[in-house]
């Protein structure tokens, strides 16, 4: 019971990880149709990201935990934002109307370069970061083996609680939301009502990364280490958490991120850890095959 | 954070001289860039003891902001038809690149003058000015806008296609015995033929059936193990086990296939994926039948028609040299295994024309097209797109069969995802559907690399650029015109 | 009184809390043109989508009758409908093959026979089997239905290059080369000019009187519809309300009053009238 407690603590952290990633991969495709491949490679951007600017700020000497999270947050949050939008601007934009597989043929090459260029600025190794945020509770102890909750997973947790609800509203809400779902229906149309659809699809990519960022310095504190492969495996489970919780929908990108972190977590800890991966990308031909709407996604009606 | 300066410094004083569309634009670029690069370009971690350093490189922020305001600057005056500046600047650029890299590139007494360490980033760097230049020259010439320049020069390619394979096929045929080549070189083209063979083997797949395949590798994969472990576990000979090794790929790729062929394009390609991703953990972690991470050694050589490439056969045997009197030579076999799969290579070719002229070819092409409209004239979708799947894996199962015959040995760190997408690049840029077009780019993309060791580091990042780029460019790819498998004559004559 | 070739009974589908067609009946004889028209909405499109297998049907039997056999179309996968059953369609929005040429088009919708004919690819492969007279003949009926629609002289040019009035006819002579029993028509006329409509209606005719198969037509346009229909069905809201000939349909007053119900003009008797006046002096 215990370690099964243990499971599930460490499953809703990786979800969470998750779930943020999918967040980017469910918002872009439902508003233009494609699987931003190079999206979990934005995420390792931001996790390096947040591990430079950590280094940078420890030799300016500003040392004290909550000051140095907020500016690495601000600093990766935007520059990995610049990278939303720039991929955006220059891969996927000029593509718009073009062959269907276009796009994603492009997203892949992006994906290629962005964890190349990565590997050549930063070197192929593992950068492993010292422990920020030490320490934690002890939830429960029997026989040696006790259930711990990390000081890190309970802000992880927090964090994403905050940003869910807050895009959750931002989404219902503003006018932001609005267009997106008006572009979401049919772009041509929300141009003529005067939509400026080009800066809502730039604006969806910037807040897709964003969220891809925050996720990033997660990890980054989170594991301790990073290398510029994160991005392609994260990537696919987090896809595969938008897919299984109904692309497109947000607190369905959130739902699935869980459930595919709780999956991973509880076949790592009762299977076996060689396979965990085998496990997630099982899930996502399974749904695929036989519910491609996902949990929470509307049934799609095929148009002749 | 010298850059800042340096953008601020090319937007503000420059205000009233410069048009506003072409500082905005310049400005936007600079800040951009600065943005992209401060922090991953700027410093870099360095793995000391324990603890993670950091070096910086402001010089190749601040060259990057600059190279992208005055690029985009030199665009902007291009849209509104001024030539005149960006030509000076695109020379003046080119110049102090050019300078210390003539001059002797390291050895150089303008070294000072190159931005990175790396002589080859150096010569990239020159790609700047050169995409200048080139837009100068179209709006010169009045070749107004990419398309008109992508048509002159992809007729003009078109036309010499026939005449470009058969030059290409005749080299391929005497290569290993033209003077200059040695047995590095058969080796490479080797490799590069190999390639080709997957590129023509997936175009079936992608080009002509339109499926986005990102799972190639794992019936490369396939191929390669079933040999494997058939030679090391019964002894069976490479040309037993290639039928087999062929159609168990094809098996796969029909298990495989079946129950995700009627997914939508870019779910396809992820399923795939996630296929070949899945065979490769199988692959490392199935220790008592695969090996392993390790894989399997001492796999068993191809023999020629029974004749093994042995410096000493067994007593009352025969070994190709014994048998047509020559003299031993570890080449013999280089060439043996250049030719071969260059006739696998060539069979793949004529299968992949062969069957573009029969029903299912057009099957597959009209299923590319609008696969609705299939099912409205009776085509059934899911077969035949199993039918191009599994042809298309059962070529990735010979040429995986080869491969683990000529390294002898294998191991799944051969079959990473990266590996399909080199496949997938050379299909795209080649052009989805043109056979030659693989060829070029498998030369390009393999070749090059492989002859030029500088560029290997830097392959792969080239590799994504040239997918964007093409796609943006000619999202059909480079050769992607088609011409009809079948005309109706002229006249009344009847098909020829 | 022998069997028609086409007998739909009970036709209902819901989608959701939708009921797009409710308990539609009706049939479509051989040699005749049968026409569906309605509204906007009326749940045409889903009539057709249901005959030819993109939707399975909530409720309701559509059985095709004809010499090469009897056919329960609601249980007939999409592609076994055009090919066993030998139903042809086209589409609302035209579905060529844009980057395959003209003539290919028309060849791979011979797809079925020539795959026979090729022994199903691997003795054609080699050179074997009599497949290259049966792709002789398949482009001779091909030469001949571009003949019929005067674009033999555009043959090897891609289909999507072709201007839309020759989009439409080339997706007809298409659906056609198939060798169906029942051709279905999803608003042929649509986005045609006067001319073209009267071309289209002249292939139509044509089509009837010599192949000797039904025709089953949405249209809108009522020079179309009252021109050449032998019978007509009026759906409104997913229901049956008239069905007769043109001239029965023209004084019907149900029909009146669900075209007057519509906002759109396009669609008023008076225009229908109008029309029918035209033809009469046509």
């Amino acid at each position: 019971m215990l370690y099964f407690t243990q499971q599930l603590i460490n499953g809703l952290t990786l979800g969470a990880v998750y779930g943020l990633i999918a967040i980017g991969y469910s918002m872009v495709y439902g508003i233009i149709g494609m699987i931003n491949f190079a999206h979990g490679d934005i995420f390792m951007i931001g996790a390096f990201h947040a591990l430079i600017v950590f280094l940078i700020l420890g030799y300016l000497g500003i040392t004290w935990v909550p000051l140095a999270l907020l500016i690495v947050l601000l600093v990766a949050v935007v520059l990995t934002a610049a990278y939303g939008w720039s991929v955006e601007r220059v891969a996927y934009r000029p593509l718009r109307g073009a062959p269907r597989l276009a796009p994603l043929i492009s997203a892949i090459g992006m994906s290629i370069f962005l964890q190349n260029f990565v590997q050549l600025t930063q070197g192929a190794r593992g950068k492993p970061l010292h422990s920020v945020i030490p320490g934690g509770i002890t939830l429960a102890e029997q026989g040696g083996f006790s259930v711990k909750l990390s000081w890190m997973q309970l802000i992880i947790w927090a964090t994403t609680i905050v940003l869910v609800l807050g895009f959750t509203w931002l989404i219902r809400s503003t006018a932001l939301g609005r267009a997106q779902r008006a572009c979401q229906q049919d772009m041509k149309m929300a141009s003529l009502v005067g939509i400026d659809v080009d800066r809502t699809i730039s604006t969806t990519f910037v807040i897709g990364a964003s969220l891809a960022a925050v996720a990033g310095l997660m990890v980054t504190l989170y594991y301790g280490v990073i290398d510029f492969y994160i991005g392609f495996v994260a990537g696919i489970k987090a896809f595969t958490a938008a897919v299984l919780g109904g692309i497109g929908s947000l607190p369905g990108a959130m739902l699935g991120g869980m459930l595919i972190g709780l999956i991973e977590a509880f076949w790592s800890g009762y299977f076996s850890i060689e396979y965990k991966d085998v496990a997630a990308f099982g899930i996502l031909v399974l749904v695929l095959i036989f519910r491609p709407t996902g949990l929470l996604g509307r049934p799609e009606v095929e148009k002749v | 954070m010298a850059a800042t300066g340096t953008t601020v410094g090319a937007g503000a004083p420059a205000l009233s001289l410069v048009p506003e569309q072409v500082w905005r634009r310049a400005l936007a670029a600079g800040v951009a860039t600065f943005l992209l690069t401060v922090v991953i370009v700027g410093f870099e971690t360095v793995s000391g003891t324990g603890q993670l350093a950091l070096r910086a490189h402001p010089g190749a922020v601040a060259f990057a902001v600059i190279a992208a305001t005055l690029g985009a600057a030199a665009m902007g005056y291009l849209q509104l038809g001024n030539t005149a500046v960006p030509t000076v600047l695109a020379l003046l650029a080119a110049g102090l690149l050019g300078l210390p890299l003539l001059t002797g590139g390291r050895d150089s007494p303008f070294v000072w003058l190159l931005p990175f360490d790396a002589m080859a980033l150096n010569w990239g760097a020159l790609a700047v000015p050169a995409i200048v230049l080139l837009r100068v020259m179209v709006i010169r010439l009045g070749l107004t806008g990419e398309r008109s320049v992508a048509n002159v020069a992809g007729g003009v390619v078109q036309r010499a296609l026939p005449w470009l394979a058969g030059v290409l096929a005749v080299i391929a045929l005497v290569l290993p015995f033209l003077p200059f080549v040695d047995r590095r070189i058969v080796d490479i083209f080797t490799l590069v033929i190999t390639y080709v063979m997957l590129g023509w083997g997936l175009n079936i797949v992608v080009g002509l059936a339109g499926l986005l395949d990102l799972g190639y590798v794992a019936f490369y994969a396939v191929g390669a193990y079933s040999y494997a472990l058939l030679s090391v576990t019964y002894g069976l000979s490479f040309w037993e086990c290639l039928p087999i090794a062929g159609a168990l790929a094809a098996m796969t790729g029909i298990i495989l296939g079946f129950p995700v062929l009627r997914l939508r394009g870019d779910y396809l390609a992820i399923v795939t994926l996630g296929f070949g991703e899945m065979i490769r953990i199988i692959l490392i972690n199935w220790y008592w039948f695969t090996g392993g991470p390790n894989g399997i050694n001492d796999v068993g050589r191809p023999s020629f028609f029974g004749l093994p490439f042995d410096r000493n056969p067994p007593e009352g045997t025969d070994s190709f040299h014994t048998f047509f009197g020559l003299e031993f030579s570890s080449y013999h076999r280089v060439v043996f295994l250049y030719y071969l799969i260059l006739v696998f290579a060539l069979i793949t070719n004529w299968f992949t024309l062969r069957m573009r002229r029969l029903p299912l070819g057009r099957a597959w092409e009209a299923l590319r097209e609008d696969e609705t409209a299939c099912r409205a004239i009776g085509i059934n979708p899911t077969n035949t797109k199993l039918t191009a799947f599994a042809i298309g894996a059962m070529f990735a199962g010979f040429a995986g069969s080869f491969f683990a015959a000529r390294q002898g040995f294998v191991s799944p760190e051969s079959f990473v995802f990266i590996e399909s997408a080199v496949i997938l690049a050379i299909v795209v840029l080649g052009g989805l559907g043109s056979q030659t077009g693989v060829v070029l780019a498998a030369l390009v993309l393999i070749g090059l690399p492989e002859f030029f060791r500088e560029l290997k580091d830097y392959r792969m990042l080239a590799f994504g650029l040239g997918m964007v780029m093409i796609m943006v460019w000619r999202p059909g790819g480079l050769l992607a015109r088609r011409e009809p498998t079948l005309r109706l004559g002229k006249g009344s004559a009847a098909e020829p | 009184m022998s069997e028609p070739l086409l007998r739909v009974e009970h036709l209902t589908m819901r989608f959701g809390g939708l009921v797009a067609v409710d308990d539609v009946s009706f049939t479509a004889e051989t040699g005749r043109i049968t026409s569906i028209i309605g509204p906007n909405g009326a749940g045409k499109t889903t009539v057709f989508n249901c005959l030819t297998g993109f939707y399975k049907p909530t409720v309701g039997r559509l059985s095709l009758t004809g010499a090469h056999g009897r056919f329960l179309l609601e249980q007939l996968d999409g592609f076994r409908i055009a090919q066993r059953a030998r139903v042809a369609r086209t589409f609302q929005n035209i579905r060529l093959f844009a980057g395959m040429s003209v003539l290919e088009n028309l060849i791979v919708a011979q797809h079925n026979k020539l795959m026979r004919a090729s022994g199903y690819s691997v003795p054609a492969l080699v050179g074997l089997g009599g497949y290259a007279a049966a792709e002789r003949d398949a482009v001779e009926i091909a030469r001949g239905w571009l003949e019929r629609i005067d674009l033999v002289h555009r043959a090897d040019d891609l289909a999507g290059s072709l201007p839309y009035g020759d989009q439409r006819r080339l997706e007809i002579a298409r659906a056609m080369c198939t060798d169906p029993v029942l051709l279905c028509l999803d608003e042929p006329a649509a986005g045609l000019n006067a001319r073209e409509s009267i071309e289209l209606n002249e292939l139509l005719m044509w089509i009837r009187a010599t192949h000797g198969i039904g025709i089953l037509l949405i249209e809108h346009d009522m020079s179309v519809v009252m021109g050449i229909s032998d019978r007509i069905i009026v759906l409104d809201y997913g229901r049956r309300i008239a069905e007769g000939t043109p001239a029965e349909i023209r004084a019907n007053p149900d029909v009146i009053r669900a075209y007057l119900g519509e906002e759109e003009d396009e669609e008023l008797p008076p225009e229908v009238a109008a029309d029918l006046a035209r033809e009469g002096r046509l």
